[in-house]
């Protein structure tokens, strides 16, 4: 069982968390001009790497807040949480 | 004019009244229900100061807190940190009719919203010298006097079912005691699931009290 730092509520058991896929995705801000192929790609495409990820997580038994997480997609380690709007951190060193 | 329909609490069919007792004695676990509290959910922007100072004013002076999983507790209300920008207002059965309607005059200006959800969820008191002993049984939240302090209060799962929590006592008194407000769907699933966990230390149903009332346990 994970301990996940909700931004808000400090450390809380991992039931409490969902996870909510890929995050820092940017709505296009022309998205009435760009084709349908450009719109499909932000709408569905998403990166599954083999290590750090930046995600969106949401306290949904909790405060309901959704937030950033960087977590390692191997080893589940969470290096950081954020509250939307703050900067994301940097890549562990050494890693792209 | 039709009679007003009755309003049935959402544990009346287990008959708690009937068993009720006003000394626990050796019981570990103390369990009641407080039926019917006034529930408000209020939202708004705590930046916003034209919006804290109208809601604290509407709340005879209580103040929405911005510290998180905290409540400011005053005679006739609690208020309860819910998020960053939501709060619930528990209050008096009864009062939930005008107080959102004051309330809700007093933050609309101001980007507020106002919400009466007294009817989504009851509330069921914990208490007694092992009250944290039968709710670790099913909560991830830390317990511990020195964690869970007089007015903290958290969002979490009991026995998988979402709950609000509030330590409700003033740490002044022998035992710990805790509301817990519940969606009333899964009241009767929680009251039983609390007295298996509670059977081990002896399980006593308390009178309902009403928070208008006070109560010595309280
Ligand atoms: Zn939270």
């Amino acid at each position: 069982m994970l301990l996940i730092h909700c931004p808000w509520c400090g450390p809380r058991e991992e039931v409490e968390f969902r996870c909510g896929g890929q995050g820092h995705i940017a709505r296009p801000a022309d998205a009435m001009d760009i084709s349908d192929a450009e719109y499909a790609r932000y709408l569905f495409m998403r990166t599954n790497p083999k290590g750090w990820h930046y995600e969106r997580w949401n306290h949904v038994h909790g405060c309901r807040r959704w937030f950033n997480a960087l977590r390692h997609t191997v080893t589940h380690e969470i290096r950081a949480t954020y509250r939307p709007g703050e900067k994301k951190p940097p890549l562990p060193d050494g890693t792209t | 004019m039709a009679d007003a329909i009755p309003r049935l609490g959402a544990l009346d069919h287990l008959g708690l009244a009937a068993r009720a007792t006003a000394e626990p004695g050796a019981a570990g676990v103390w369990l009641g229900e407080r039926r019917f509290l006034a529930k408000i959910n209020l939202r708004g922007d705590p930046q916003n100061a034209a919006f804290m100072q109208a809601a604290g004013a509407a709340l005879d002076g209580v103040q929405p807190t911005t510290a998180p999983n905290t409540a400011v507790r005053a005679a006739a209300i609690d208020l309860l940190w819910l998020g960053p920008d939501e709060w619930l207002v528990v209050a008096a059965a009864g009062s939930e009719a005008a107080l959102a309607a004051r309330l809700a005059a007093a933050v609309a200006p101001h980007g507020g919203t106002v919400t009466d959800v007294t009817e989504s969820r009851t509330t069921i008191t914990v208490s007694g010298p092992r009250a944290r002993d039968a709710l670790a049984k099913g909560c991830p939240i830390d317990l511990h006097p020195r964690r869970f302090r007089p007015g903290d209060c958290a969002q979490s799962l009991l026995a998988r079912v979402g709950v609000i929590l509030l330590r409700a006592d003033d740490a002044t008194g022998p035992v710990p005691r805790f509301e817990l407000h519940v969606l009333r769907s899964m009241a009767d699933y929680l009251w039983r699931f609390l007295e298996d966990a509670g059977q081990e230390y002896g399980v006593a149903v308390v009178e309902s009290e009403d928070r208008s009332q006070g109560s010595g346990i309280r």
